[in-house]
C-alpha cells in the first residue's frame, strides 16, 4: 500500500455481508475525503466492495491482492 | 416566415424540448433511491438469511428497505430467538460435520429419513451443528443482521393477523418493531418500491 489511509478495518475471517456492512459503518465515522483500508479474506468481496463504491458514490483508490488476503483503499465521497 | 423558416423554427422547438425534457428525466434517475420490500413468511434457521442479508445489504448500498414479517417469519421478530432447522424433507441440506480432521469436514452424509425421524433430538443436534457451521465460516448470527438492519434503518413490520392466528403476545417481540399491519397496508408499498421479494 503506497497510500496511508485514516482507519484500517480487520474484516479477515468475515464472510458476506460482513464486510461490507462493517465498510459501510466504518465511513459513516470519517469525514469527505478521509480513507479506510480494508482488509478482507472474503473472496467475494472484490466484487461485492466494486459494487459498493458504485452505488454509494464512495471511490475505490486502490487495490490489491496478496495471499488470499484482499486490500481495498475506499475513500468517503 | 417562410414555410422553410417555420418548419426550421418548429423543429428547434422540438430539439429543445426534448434536451430539456432528457434533462428532467436523467435528473430524476440520479435522485431516485432505489427502494426494496420483502415478505418473511419461514421461520427456520436456514430461512431467517435472505431476508436479513438482503436488507441489511441493500441498506449498506443506500437503499430504502422494509421487511414485512408473517407466518413463520414473525419468529423472527421475537426478543429472544431459538431457530432451529429440520434436516428432514430438505434434500438439499449438506450434512458436514462443523468440526474434526479436515478430510472428515469434507464429507457430505446423506442420512436416511428414517433415522432423521425416528432418532430423538435430530433437530436439535442438526440445528446445533448448522450454528456452529456458521460461525466457523464467518457468518453472521441472525442476532447480529438483526441489529444491523436497525441500525440501518431498515423498516422492520409485523403481521397482526400471525398474531392472533397463533395466539402470540406483542411483548414476546422486539421493540423495534415499526408496526402491526396487515397485507392491505403492506402491498400499496410493495408496489411502489423497486424490488420485491418473497422469501
Amino acid at each position: 500500500m503506497t497510500t496511508e489511509a485514516n482507519a484500517i478495518l480487520d474484516a479477515r475471517g468475515l464472510n458476506c455481508p460482513l464486510p461490507i456492512l462493517r465498510t459501510k459503518k466504518a465511513l459513516t465515522g470519517l469525514e469527505k475525503g478521509e480513507t479506510l483500508q480494508l482488509v478482507a479474506t472474503d473472496p467475494g468481496s472484490v466484487k461485492d466492495i466494486d459494487s459498493f463504491c458504485s452505488q454509494t458514490g464512495n471511490v475505490l483508490v486502490e487495490h490489491s491482492n496478496a495471499n488470499g488476503e484482499f486490500t481495498f483503499v475506499i475513500q468517503k465521497s | 416566415m417562410s414555410q422553410t423558416a417555420q418548419a426550421f423554427s418548429a423543429q428547434m422547438d422540438q430539439d429543445l424540448f426534448n434536451q430539456w425534457f432528457d434533462e428532467r428525466m436523467a435528473q430524476r434517475e440520479a435522485d431516485h433511491v432505489p427502494s426494496m420490500t420483502i415478505i418473511a413468511t419461514k421461520g427456520s434457521l436456514d430461512m431467517a438469511y435472505p431476508p436479513f442479508i438482503l436488507a441489511s445489504t441493500a441498506a449498506a448500498l443506500g437503499w430504502d428497505v422494509s421487511i414485512f414479517f408473517t407466518f413463520y417469519g414473525l419468529s423472527l421478530l421475537k426478543k429472544d430467538l431459538d431457530l432451529g432447522i429440520s434436516p428432514l424433507g430438505n434434500p438439499a441440506m449438506p450434512m458436514k460435520l462443523p468440526y474434526g480432521p479436515d478430510w472428515a469436514q469434507k464429507i457430505d452424509m446423506k442420512i436416511p429419513n428414517v433415522i432423521m425421524s425416528n432418532v430423538p433430538g435430530f433437530e436439535s443436534m442438526a440445528s446445533g451443528m448448522m450454528k456452529k457451521t456458521l460461525s466457523n465460516k464467518g457468518v453472521a448470527s441472525i442476532e447480529e443482521l438483526r441489529s444491523i438492519c436497525i441500525e440501518a434503518d431498515v423498516k422492520l413490520v409485523a403481521c397482526q393477523m400471525t398474531v392472533d392466528l397463533f395466539g402470540m403476545e406483542r411483548e414476546d417481540f422486539m421493540p423495534e418493531i415499526k408496526d402491526w399491519i396487515g397485507a392491505a397496508s403492506f402491498l400499496p408499498e410493495a408496489q411502489k418500491a423497486d424490488v420485491s421479494l418473497f422469501i
